[in-house]
């Protein structure tokens, strides 16, 4: 099984300058593995981030964005796999990080985690493009192909948490971090 | 020709709005995004008009919460947008109105149909519970709301989008009675 800040590195190689949306323990690791000011942090709603992912989407048809949600957080959005796939943007990027728990609350067991296939959610939803890695050395081999398809693609990592971040929920919160996404969308049109 | 009775506590009178009046109000506020959950109030007079108008980007959600998060992705581009949707989809969507338009103090629109609720009265005043604290909840989180009873309150509408998007907060349009197809 893949650790989750060693496979967020291996895609951090490839989206150096991209969109990236991120949701509690994901945005941890990946707020200190790729610092920059386009890190798009949906917290506070838990479940929305694919949904503040299309709306980036359709504003910045220029760009990839990428969502790095998280097992629970998509299953209490699961309808937003329809409307994703319905409007299908091409610069759309769907990464569920599956570690089977809601790790930022306890690490409590999401609902069917021994059950639930969320590739298989994903394709029924009307994804046309859709991958699992849960070993890294595929993972790494294929991150760049799989970029490089035309979005919505949707990506299942099933993966462990690897070592841990600091959770510092005051500095994804901040305003200040939402004006500096803002400046930098406007720096990069 | 019938003419429906007046409810015994109506006290806001005058015709149904129009549903194209309301329209060109969303069109002059520069809203290019139409985010729905289907509600029979509004379903008629704007949604189908809305559906068939190219100039308009409908993305049909699945349920209101996303839409407040496509929403605000939208903000960050400066595109405009409005979320038509009915008052037990607004009730159902409160936690992520909280985090993302109130707490994140993000613009966002929503024009709210308020099913059931009898024509010229108050919304406050209605014998729906559901109709009755829907203006108490908005006012305690402190979202600024306007209700679209009748054809007059359509001047209402524009004003109050570009006060959301001047001053980054949420604004809510209660539609009080169906709006009139055209």
């Amino acid at each position: 099984m893949m650790k989750r800040d060693e496979c967020l590195r291996a895609l951090a190689r490839h989206c150096p300058d991209d969109i990236v949306v991120a949701v509690y323990s994901s945005a941890f690791d990946w707020v200190r593995i790729r610092p920059h000011d386009l890190n798009y942090f949906a917290v506070g709603a838990m479940g929305l981030a694919s949904s503040h992912g299309l709306g980036l989407a359709l504003g910045q048809p220029g760009r990839k964005v990428i969502v790095l949600d998280g097992d629970g957080s998509l299953l209490m959005n699961l309808g937003s796999l329809v409307t994703v796939a319905a409007v299908a943007p091409r610069n759309f990027y769907h990464f569920v990080c599956e570690n089977g728990t809601y790790e930022a609350n306890g690490s409590h067991p999401i609902p069917a985690r021994d059950k639930v296939d969320f590739s298989g959610l994903a394709r029924a939803a009307g994804y046309a493009r859709v991958h699992q890695f849960n070993e890294l050395a595929s993972f790494e081999r294929n991150v760049a192909a799989v970029l490089a398809e035309p979005g919505p693609v949707f990506v299942d990592l099933k993966l462990v948490p690897g070592e841990p971040a600091p959770a510092d929920y005051d500095a994804l919160y901040a305003a200040s971090r939402r004006d500096a996404f803002r400046q930098a969308l406007g720096r990069a049109r | 020709m019938t003419t429906q009775p007046v409810h015994p506590l109506a006290t806001l009178a005058g015709p149904a709005p129009s549903g194209a009046a309301i329209i060109e109000a969303l069109k002059q506020a520069k809203i290019g995004t139409v985010l729905s959950v289907p509600d029979i109030v509004t379903s008629a007079g704007l949604l189908f008009p809305i559906a068939s108008d190219n100039s308009f980007r409908l993305i049909r959600v699945c349920k209101e919460d996303e839409a407040v998060g496509i929403c605000a992705g939208l903000s960050y581009s400066a595109q405009r947008a409005v979320l038509l949707i009915q008052y037990t989809g607004l009730l159902d969507s409160i936690n992520a109105v909280r985090a993302v338009a109130v707490g994140y103090k993000m613009p966002m629109v929503f024009m709210v149909g308020l099913l059931e609720k009898e024509p010229g009265v108050p919304p406050k005043q209605s014998a729906l519970y559901g109709i009755r604290i829907v203006e108490p909840i908005l006012e305690a989180m402190g979202i600024e709301h306007h209700l679209i009873e009748t054809q007059s309150d359509v001047v209402k509408i524009r004003p109050a989008i570009e006060t959301a998007y001047a001053s980054s907060r949420p604004t809510v349009l209660l539609i009080g009675q169906r709006p009139l197809v055209s």
